[in-house]
């Protein structure tokens, strides 16, 4: 009995009215707290924690680059489960989930980027420096791009969500392959450590502002999701007679 | 009542936001041939390639001797075979190379096997021609040696009779005759009237 | 339930028809890996000019080096790995393009995903026969074009085992994104965007691994870095390129 009821929630998930519905109950819930939780931890960051006795108020950066850095790691395995999911029980719905994350992953990505590179300039005196953290990131936005080319090359919306989700699950394997690889090979060439993106030791006071910023950039991210999950419904679905009603027309 | 040797059971398809199999169902015994008919874009090679397993329908599923195909696909696939629009040879081999091939793969296959195969679709003379060298209706007719040395029990074939000549549509009737006669069945999607002395069991029409 | 009443004339010689009931053997796997593979070679060889493009492009590429930073010997050996590994990875792009596009085109690839036999070791024995037709020349001509950037003799045997462990985990991993795109019209660059990040870790390991070579030194470890991604390569592309292709035929 109880497996049935667990199953009965997976499988309703599956109906695109159901998610459509859900997804509309559940933003806000994800939005304000998301909202609260950053300009509570920005402020946290910014004004309240003590400046780094190496790097002056110049580190703060690492306040929007750490968790843009992990969220982008985040969103990819969530979109690689997607996936996963959209392909072995053919859900199409889980295929929509994947699809939304590309985008707002690839943003995370570049928003790392950019505010790594923002962080190194005053540090090393130069906007770029091929440290472990930057690379991979670099490579992951390649992930991603290919994730999204892969599929605007097909019309047929099925074979780009299949094939989609295929190099999304191959992707997802080799991401640990290829960090380790990076890393390997940026230890060969070991650039004097002030050049590297050592991890500062980060004393509580600083530690607080980042955690609350990585929740609340993670309820940014469901939230996001679930308005573009609910988009992507619309334009699947925009056939089907529940559409009329879920707008209200 | 033996149980059918292919059965559909309302196969729901959609293409993008086209419908294409709007439950589908019939069901095939040893011996037993079945037509499948419908304008162009109705969707006849959709259906055979439903029943072939290379496409999943939304909602029904398909049936061999009884058990699910998608239980056991290598099991089933061994036990059939599908001919589509274009023959599946290579340019740059010749008739006799490609039916090896083609073939072999699948089932271990004598010199001599081949030989008798070629010589019954009436291309014993040409088949040691590159294929980029022969006309339609012969790649056709390789195709249709194949057909003859696999002795799949279960035929799915679209439009098999498509730029052959009178004698070569001949070779499809007895080919087809003989599958039939010998227990096994066919799915042919075709407009036109089944060669030979060949009758459909039943015929579907499909409406687009 | 067996068919009976076989036709007089074909069949003397062949196997009895297989019976209806699931777990009637196919011919044996490995002997149809093989036919995938000597079919795919027969073929090659009858269109030989194609042959060489792959390693046209990969001169062609190691000539544009010394053109655009410097005729001088020993700044060329400095970068010589890297115009190596790099030149064999665009060349070995430019040559994934032909792995199933035929036979996508043709039904052959529809009929070995319906022949009953595992489409993993079909696909795999048809990248072993393109890595045999392309992968394989690279490596042979590298030592001639690591040569040409100032590469000592000593260190031609070193590379041309790195590059043939190398091209082949190259060729696995480019017949993942083959697979993917099967049908697009153009797709190259794709193509490119899909393989390049997935073959980064062998460009990393191959290019160390040539690095300590033209050194003088022992690659061993990089090189058994390497091997390990080969055979990673060697149990799951296979896989998923054949998961790709039965997408591709939905």
């Amino acid at each position: 009995m109880m497996a049935d009821m667990r199953w009965t929630w997976f499988h309703r998930l599956a109906s695109p009215p159901y998610l459509y519905g859900l997804a509309t109950r559940l933003t806000p819930w994800f939005a304000w707290p998301a909202a609260l939780l950053i300009l509570g931890g920005f402020y946290a960051g910014l004004a309240l924690a003590p400046p780094d006795y190496q790097q002056g108020e110049g580190f703060r950066i690492i306040y929007v680059h750490v968790p843009t850095a992990w969220m982008s790691l985040m969103v990819y395995v969530t979109m690689g489960v997607a996936a996963g999911v959209g392909l072995i029980w053919r859900m199409k719905v889980a295929h929509a989930v994947a699809a939304s994350c590309a985008p707002i992953g690839a943003s995370f990505t570049v928003a790392a980027l950019v505010t790594g590179s923002l962080w190194g300039k005053p540090m090393w005196g130069t906007w770029w420096v091929w440290d472990p953290r930057l690379t991979s990131e670099l490579i992951l936005l390649f992930l991603y791009l290919g994730f999204m080319g892969l599929r605007a090359g097909f019309d047929d919306t099925q074979r780009a969500d299949r094939a989609g989700a295929l190099l999304a699950i191959v992707g997802l394997v080799n991401v640990p392959i290829i960090h380790y690889s990076v890393i390997w090979w940026n230890s060969l060439h070991q650039a004097p450590s002030v050049l590297r993106f050592g991890k500062p030791t980060i004393p509580g006071a600083m530690l607080a502002p980042l955690l609350i910023l990585l929740l609340g950039f993670t309820l940014f991210f469901a939230a996001v999701l679930l308005v573009r999950v609910r988009a992507e419904i619309l334009q699947r679905e925009r056939a089907a007679r529940w559409i009329g009603e879920a707008l209200g027309t | 009542m033996s149980v059918n040797l292919l059965e559909a059971e309302n196969l729901q398809l959609w293409r993008g936001d086209r419908h294409v199999l709007k439950g589908v169902g019939f069901g095939l015994g040893k011996g037993e041939c079945l037509q499948v008919t419908g304008t162009n874009g109705a969707g006849k090679t959709t259906l055979l390639r439903t029943l072939c397993g290379l496409m999943v329908p939304e909602e029904g599923r398909v049936l061999c001797e009884g058990r699910d195909i998608r239980a056991d696909l290598p099991a089933f696939h061994s036990s059939l075979m599908y001919l589509g629009h274009e023959p599946p040879l290579k340019a740059d081999l010749t008739a006799r190379e490609n039916l090896h091939y083609w073939i072999g793969v699948r089932r271990r296959l004598a010199a001599a096997g081949l030989d008798a195969a070629l010589a019954r679709v009436g291309a014993g003379a040409w088949c040691e021609r590159l294929v980029r060298t022969l006309s339609a209706g012969q790649k056709r007719r390789v195709a249709l040696a194949g057909l003859a040395l696999m002795f799949a029990p279960l035929w799915l074939l679209d439009e098999p009779t498509t730029n052959l000549d009178a004698e070569g549509q001949q070779v499809v009737g007895a080919l087809m005759a003989e599958q039939l006669a010998r227990g096994g069945a066919i799915v042919v999607a075709t407009h036109q009237q089944l060669p030979g002395t060949v009758r459909a069991a039943r015929v579907l029409e499909l409406a687009s | 339930m067996s068919i009976t009443g076989l036709p007089a004339g074909v069949g003397s010689s062949l196997d009895a028809a297989p019976s209806l009931a699931y777990g009637a053997g196919p011919a044996p796997v490995l002997a149809a890996a093989r036919l995938a593979l000597s079919r795919d070679l027969t073929l090659a060889f009858r269109k030989r000019g194609q042959l060489l493009q792959p390693l046209a492009f990969f001169a062609l590429i190691t000539l544009l080096f010394p053109l655009a930073v410097s005729p001088e010997l020993s700044r060329l050996r400095g970068i010589a790995p890297g115009v190596l590994w790099v030149a064999a990875m665009l060349a070995s792009l430019l040559a994934l393009e032909f792995l199933f596009r035929d036979d996508a085109h043709d039904g052959t690839l529809e009929q070995y995903a319906l022949s009953g036999q595992s489409l993993t070791w079909l696909l795999f024995a048809k990248t072993v026969a393109h890595w045999l037709l392309t992968g394989l020349p690279l490596a042979l001509m590298a030592p001639f074009a690591a040569m040409s950037l100032g590469v000592p003799a000593s260190a031609v045997p070193g590379i041309v085992l790195i590059m043939v462990v190398g091209t082949i985990a190259l060729s696995l991993i480019g017949a993942i994104g083959a697979a993917l795109t099967l049908g697009m019209k153009r797709s190259g660059a794709l193509l490119a965007l899909l393989t390049l990040p997935l073959s980064l870790p062998v460009l990393i390991y191959g290019a160390r691994a040539t690095e300590l070579a033209i050194a003088g030194n022992s690659y061993v470890a990089p090189l058994q870095l390497l091997a390990a991604l080969l055979v990673l390569a060697v149990t799951l592309a296979p896989l998923a390129a054949a998961s790709a292709v039965r997408i591709s035929l939905e």
